[in-house]
């Protein structure tokens, strides 16, 4: 097995453009999750009894695979199929189903000891929120930033069933020339990327708790 | 119509037809997650005793997680042939680190107790295993097996862009083609199976976790692995 740092050579535009196409996919869809599964997260939270019922239904939106939610994305948002607004939909919605989960964790771990001791303090609802639960929270829900994150990474790469890019298009090219080059060079960057996301992510957890310590394995 | 593909007979005879393809969809889909089962449960059961097992376990599973299904079924094409065991051998290996690590946190969250008061009462390690450590933990590992079930019937749909066939062969060939109507009918039948493969481990979780009577709270620990197709 030999590089071909020629093919790499002459391919690095093709090679730059994929991998931005592939750090916007994987990346966007992953914050809007983060973004929209907090406030969601925190209603599903509050409301206990119905919010199982909803949780399931979450979890079921969950498991449906990514090819499935890329076909039928651009019949609802009326774009076409390989456009890159549809596809940062589809991972957008199964990455904010993941984060309501890791949102849920988050508030489930404030003690509520915690809690109560705010309550007795005076604290409303809304000040408890901001001041105790959410920044509790917050590091199992960078913790499953972190895991969407490394999972959209993979993902992304679907996107070749319905023929757009990303760096899944360096592993069809490869299989079609019968060439190890452009494989291996996509799960290289693929690598490259997924540890640069995690130690990002790890790093703005170190600065907004840093009370919390990270070790290997945990979230 | 877009259920025009689906409805149309003709569409599910043939080599080509639905029929084959949701077989050979199905093939692998079971084929590999015996595979993982197989494979990952006892080693899950092995090294999940020590907590420095699970923590591997856990590692390990993170460091697979970006790595893209696509990949591995084209190395394994490329390698071998694009036929039902390198196939099967792809997908397996994709879901192997997520039932090793969740069988592993069944078995470190057994309740310790338990096992003391096991040994204690003179009981063999077998005897322990079959009647202690794996009851107790069998919901987690349930877990583990329907987020394989639902990742490996994703990832599936990607042996058709190695030219290995399954359902994801409607959704290539209907792109080719500009039908939307044959696309559509493969992203319905990817949902229904994983859909069905999630709902029917559910419920076998369900009975896990009454009968181990470790109420839900593992349930909601866990899902959030399951982003995985």
């Amino acid at each position: 097995m030999k590089l071909d740092w020629g093919w790499v050579n002459d391919n690095l535009p093709m090679i730059s453009r994929l991998t931005a196409e592939h750090v916007l996919l994987a990346l966007l869809p992953a914050v809007v999750g983060l973004i929209v599964a907090v406030p969601l997260g925190y209603l599903i939270f509050r409301i206990r009894g119905a919010g199982r019922v909803v949780l399931a239904l979450v979890g079921a939106i969950a498991a449906i695979p990514l090819v499935s939610v890329l076909v039928v994305m651009p019949l609802i948002i009326n774009r076409p199929l390989f456009d890159p607004l549809s596809i940062g939909a589809s991972l957008a919605i199964l990455s904010t189903m993941i984060m309501i989960f890791h949102v849920i964790t988050g508030l489930s771990s404030v003690p509520g000891s915690v809690n109560r001791s705010a309550l007795a303090l005076g604290y409303g609802r809304v000040r408890r929120l901001f001041t105790v639960e959410l920044p509790l929270a917050t590091g199992p829900i960078l913790g499953g930033l972190r895991s969407v994150v490394a999972s959209n990474i993979a993902l992304v790469t679907v996107a070749v069933l319905v023929g757009s890019g990303s760096l899944g298009r360096l592993f069809t090219l490869g299989l079609r020339e019968s060439s190890v080059t452009p494989i291996m060079v996509g799960l290289v960057l693929i690598i490259v990327l997924a540890v640069v996301a995690d130690l990002i992510i790890r790093l703005i957890q170190r600065g907004v708790t840093p009370w919390v310590k990270v070790r290997p394995g945990e979230r | 119509m877009i259920f025009d593909y689906l409805r149309d007979p003709a569409h599910w005879q043939g080599d080509d037809g639905i029929s084959s393809l949701l077989a050979t969809h199905l093939g692998y889909t079971m084929g590999a997650l015996l595979v993982a089962a197989v494979l990952g449960i006892p080693l899950g059961l092995l090294i999940g005793r020590t907590r420095a097992g699970w923590r591997i376990a856990q590692v390990l599973n993170d460091v697979a997680r970006p790595i893209p299904a696509l990949v591995l079924l084209v190395i394994a094409v490329l390698l071998f042939a694009a036929s039902i065991l390198p196939v099967i051998a792809a997908l397996a290996l994709i879901a192997l680190p997520g039932v090793v690590a969740a069988t592993a946190r069944g078995v470190s969250g057994v309740n310790k107790p338990a096992v003391t008061a096991a040994r204690a009462l003179g009981m063999s390690g077998f005897a322990m295993l079959r009647s202690i450590v794996a009851p107790l933990a069998m919901p987690s590992m349930v877990f583990g097996l329907r987020r394989a079930a639902v990742q490996i019937a994703a990832a599936a749909a990607l042996a058709a862009v190695a030219g290995a066939g399954g359902l994801g062969r409607l959704i290539v060939a209907g792109n080719a083609a500009r039908s939307y109507s044959e696309m559509f009918a493969g992203a319905i039948l990817i949902a229904a199976l994983a859909l069905l493969l999630y709902a029917v481990l559910g419920l076998l979780g369900y009975s896990a976790r009454r009968r181990s009577r470790q109420s839900g709270s593992g349930e909601m620990r866990g899902i959030g692995s399951l982003h995985v197709g």
